[in-house]
């Protein structure tokens, strides 16, 4: 035991000293749009995280709401007030806190669908990566059908049908769920594909066959050795997917398919502004548009930056 | 007036972590229709060479200082357009790999007439009569129905004669040779090598050939330069330097020859490995390997020092030399 | 040859076979067919009787085989709402929904080769880097507000374009088209604009990573090495070989492109099939969803064809199965 013990104590440091001294870290360190697409990225998380403490209202409160509030300019506008620094939109609701709210809603079904896009790519990468074959060749066939239908149309027909079925009363119940399940399961084979990849190009090496031959089994192998070579093409995915998942849901919410009025997500807010931005009421629109478009350009920024340093071998379409 | 002179000749690289100097101080001269063998490890600078002759580094490789003159023009500060007009035409280059060199989507005819029109004003119709004169040169069964393929639907062998026919399209004075033959396979590589060096002969055409081979060397060129870590170390008529090899580095080389060695025993080798560019050591690059290291080896550049007809960079060669010009003196 | 369209031609089938399972399903699951014909003024009993006599009772199976029948000679049932043929319906919108598609394509292509090239010919230059920047901008804003914002600005701020609909209209050969009148011309350049603004930044991007790779090759080296014209090296030895991967990547694009004409249409109230599609969605018009599905079906299908074969074409190593 203290044998196993002591190596570890000295472990500790060590990791965190060679994250500093490793090139990811350096190149952090010296470019300055991905330290800004970091802290900004990180706002908007804390931001949505505490929602509930920091916003001046509780959007879902209906008893909050005054309908004679509708759509009073941002305040440093003429008509504006006070008391809602960024206006409020058609149903008066103050826009600061439903943008924080917003935000909260995209930002979350964006992590939870890309969780679910890796968890089930990984798991369908490996499989096919580590036994080959004909399971290989047939989970790979499905990707290559899946991927070559746009994810976009797939989601609009599920959830238009799905809400047909149901009719919008049960539909708005469940729209969350059904962004991240939609969204979620449309993209697992851009993971699998580089997943099994990076497994065959693993499988070949040494230490796979060592760990073998000690008498590990599969699953072990798989997860334990194969699975810490692949994270750095995973991190370089994920982080442009959740800039998508995020487009997605807003699109879908746009169109009417996603979070309902009542439960904005920024896609639903901006959509719910549409009717009025040409009718003067511009700040229901383009203010959610704006956080939108930041959060989605700092991902990708922070994907492409990551794209360059880590440098892994994303599989090409 | 030699046909190619290169003088003090220095390629560096500049990369983020700073510039590698890829070549450093390289002289050499080449007569028309003389064969020069240019040999070393890999990593040595030999294609380096090859390529800033007519000044095609890529990025970011540049020639940093030193000359090139090929007929009495620099080719290292001539203007694109000129360059063009050598390249091809008075140069031409062939290189390692013929199932790389030749682009995939276009015919063979493409690839060779493109070449004539680009240096001379012909028809059409007469840059193919010509392509197809140089591909019965190089020996290519039927050649007709060659113009219209593409490069997948021939063999290495077969690829790297049509890259040697276009290399002769233009009847150039100097054809670069890039490791021909190492990309084939064994049985064709003597093949090539014949058919180059025939070919020079008949159209009295210099060759400079980079290789590691030095059985090829030996057969085809009459002087050879041996490179390491960037420099020369030794050049000289070939039969020369492959019989009585001055630098210890050479002598490794020619003892590491699997003919050299003794029946049964393990074949010669050169302890260690060649430094990275990066970090040469001082003094002669050559001293962590060298069996005979001296205190100067570690602080001086050796000079180059006649011997017969070669010149060598050794520190042991620089000394014995003055050992006998001060007897002399005595 | 043959062989090849043999092969397309399975594909196809097995792709429409599972597109009108699904559609199916769909048409069985949702809303009850009985009550948009009589209404609910009818007893249980005569309920039943009229579900027999229509086969609503049968097995799923005979049920689907008496839809694919139909589907295949085009009658997917009548539109709840226009009370027409819904393929009738469908298609009368079709030719709406590929102009804006070909109008977009067309500026894509206009725009991201030239840019796609010169930015890997000159990454370095001040344009490659601006052009780097904008395009990742560019892929960050969602496809519908850079519609409000051209909306806003071409067509309220100015007032140089027309922000809806798709104006004047002619007919040539029974294609209702827009690209024979000024005004049609003028309706279609926002919209597709939009339309075009998603793919863009994609293209120029593949075009240059894949472009720089390419002049980085032996043969672009060589063929710099036989002295001939930069403009040749990059315009014939390189693009060449670019397109290849792009245009495999442009084959699936164009259908994500489709999905995108749903998004377009609606903010510009585009009188094609994706916005007809929402308004079918919206109103249950089971008939008209289905017969959506299936036409965008046969559309990836057919561009996934078109694809293949252009790439056999510029491909000479692929040799189309066969030939």
């Amino acid at each position: 035991m203290m044998s196993e013990s002591t190596p570890n104590m000295q472990q500790h440091p060590t990791a965190l000293q060679r994250f500093k001294e490793s090139h990811f870290w350096h190149s952090f360190k010296a470019d300055r749009v991905a330290q800004l697409s970091f802290i900004i990225f990180v706002t908007y998380a804390v931001l949505a995280m505490s929602a509930s403490f920091i916003a001046p209202f509780d959007p879902y409160d209906a008893s909050q709401i005054d309908i004679m509030n509708s759509e009073i300019p941002p305040s440093w506008q003429d008509e504006g007030e006070a008391s809602f620094p960024l206006g409020t939109d058609a149903q008066g609701r103050d826009m600061l806190s439903t943008i924080l709210y917003g935000t909260r809603v995209s930002l979350m079904i964006g992590l939870c669908a890309v969780a679910l896009q890796a968890l089930l790519g990984i798991v369908i990468g490996l499989t096919a990566g580590y036994l080959g074959g004909r399971v290989d060749s047939f989970l790979m066939r499905i990707a290559d059908i899946q991927l070559s239908f746009s994810t976009l149309m797939v989601a609009i027909i599920v959830l238009a049908v799905f809400q047909a079925t149901f009719g919008t009363e049960l539909y708005q119940q469940l729209a969350m769920l059904m962004l991240i399940l939609v969204i979620g399961i449309a993209e697992w084979p851009q993971y699998a594909r580089t997943i099994r990849a990076s497994v065959l190009a693993e499988k070949k090496k040494e230490y796979v066959d060592a760990a073998r031959v000690m008498g590990f089994g599969r699953l072990r192998i798989m997860f334990r050795h194969i699975l810490p070579n692949t994270l750095s093409p995973i991190l370089v995915i994920s982080t442009v997917q959740i800039a998508n998942a995020i487009i997605s849901e807003a699109s879908l919410s746009f169109l009417g398919l996603g979070m309902p009025v009542s439960q904005p997500s920024l896609g639903s807010l901006i959509s719910s502004g549409f009717e009025y931005i040409f009718s003067g009421a511009w700040w229901i629109t383009v203010i959610p548009g704006v956080v939108l478009v930041v959060l989605v350009l700092v991902m990708n920024l922070l994907g492409d930056w990551m794209r360059d340093v880590l440098n892994p071998k994303l599989y090409k379409g | 007036m030699p046909l190619l002179e290169v003088n003090n000749l220095d390629v560096c690289f500049g990369l983020r972590s700073g510039a590698v100097k890829a070549l450093r101080d390289v002289s050499f001269t080449l007569e028309r229709g003389e064969r020069l063998g240019v040999v070393g490890e890999s990593g040595a600078g030999k294609s380096v060479l090859g390529f800033s002759i007519i000044n095609l580094l890529s990025r970011p490789g540049h020639i940093s200082s030193g000359s090139v003159h090929f007929e009495g023009k620099d080719l290292a500060s001539l203007a694109p357009g000129e360059l063009r007009s050598i390249r091809g035409n008075r140069i031409s280059m062939i290189f390692q790999d013929p199932m790389m060199t030749l682009n995939p989507v276009l015919t063979i005819g493409v690839q060779m007439i493109e070449c004539l029109l680009a240096h001379r004003r012909m028809s059409k119709a007469d840059a193919k009569r010509v392509a197809l004169k140089k591909l019965q040169q190089v020996q290519i069964p039927s050649p007709e129905k060659r113009l219209d393929q593409y490069p997948h639907e021939l063999s290495g062998g077969m690829r790297q004669r049509i890259v040697i026919a276009i290399g002769l399209l233009l009847d150039p004075d100097l054809i670069i040779a890039d490791e021909p033959t190492t990309a084939l396979d064994v049985t064709i590589q003597a093949e090539i090598m014949d058919l180059m060096l025939n070919l020079c002969e008949q159209n009295n055409v210099a060759l400079i050939l980079i290789t590691h081979d030095l059985g090829v060397v030996s057969q085809v060129t009459q002087r050879m330069l041996v490179m390491y870590a960037g420099r020369i170390i030794e050049q000289g008529p070939t039969k020369e330097v492959i019989n009585d090899a001055q630098h210890p580095y050479t002598q490794g080389l020619m003892n590491a020859l699997p003919q050299m060695a003794i029946p049964g025993q393990k074949l010669n080798q050169i302890k260690g490995s060649m430094p990275p560019l990066q970090d040469i050591p001082k003094g002669c690059s050559f001293n962590p390997r060298c069996e005979y290291v001296m205190d100067i080896c570690h602080q001086a550049l050796p000079p180059f020092t006649r011997s017969g007809n070669c010149q060598v960079a050794c520190h042991m060669m620089a000394e014995s030399a003055q050992d006998k010009l001060q007897l002399k003196e005595v | 040859m043959i062989a090849f369209f043999v092969k397309r031609f399975f594909q196809a089938v097995v792709v429409m076979f599972v597109i009108s399972l699904i559609s199916f399903s769909i048409q069985d699951n949702l809303g009850d067919p009985l009550r948009e014909l009589v209404g609910q003024a009818v007893s249980e009993e005569e309920r039943q009787a009229l579900r027999d006599e229509m086969g609503l009772n049968d097995p799923f199976l005979v049920q689907y085989v008496r839809f694919a029948k139909k589907a295949v000679q085009g009658d997917l049932g009548d539109s709840y709402f226009f009370k027409k043929p819904a393929f009738e319906v469908i298609m009368n919108k079709l030719p709406a929904t590929l102009e804006l598609v070909f109008g977009a394509t067309v500026i894509i292509i206009l725009f991201s080769v030239p840019v796609g090239v010169y930015s890997a010919i000159n990454p370095q230059s001040w344009f490659s880097k601006t052009v780097m920047g904008l395009s990742i901008i560019g892929i960050s804003i969602p496809v519908f507000l850079t519609a409000i914002g051209l909306i806003y600005l071409f067509a309220i701020e100015l007032n140089w374009l027309p922000s809806y609909g798709r104006g004047e209209t002619s007919t040539v050969m029974g294609w209702e088209t827009g690209l024979l009148t000024v005004d049609g011309l003028q309706h279609l350049i926002l919209p597709s604009c939009t339309l075009a603004s998603i793919m863009l930044p994609l293209f120029i991007r593949l075009i240059r990573s894949e472009m720089m790779e390419v002049l980085q090759s032996e043969y672009v080296k060589f063929a710099w090495a036989k002295g001939i014209s930069p403009r040749r090296i990059y315009f014939v030895h390189a693009l060449k070989n670019t397109m290849l991967p792009v245009i495999t990547v442009g084959g699936v694009q164009i259908g994500t492109m489709v999905a995108y004409t749903i998004l377009t249409e609606t903010v510009f109230q585009w009188p094609g099939m994706g916005f007809l599609f929402l308004e079918a969605v919206n109103r249950v018009d089971t008939p008209l969803i289905v017969a959506y599905l299936i036409v965008v079906g046969a559309i990836f299908v057919v561009t996934n064809t078109l694809v293949d074969l252009i790439y056999g074409l510029v491909n000479p190593t692929v040799k189309l199965a066969g030939k």
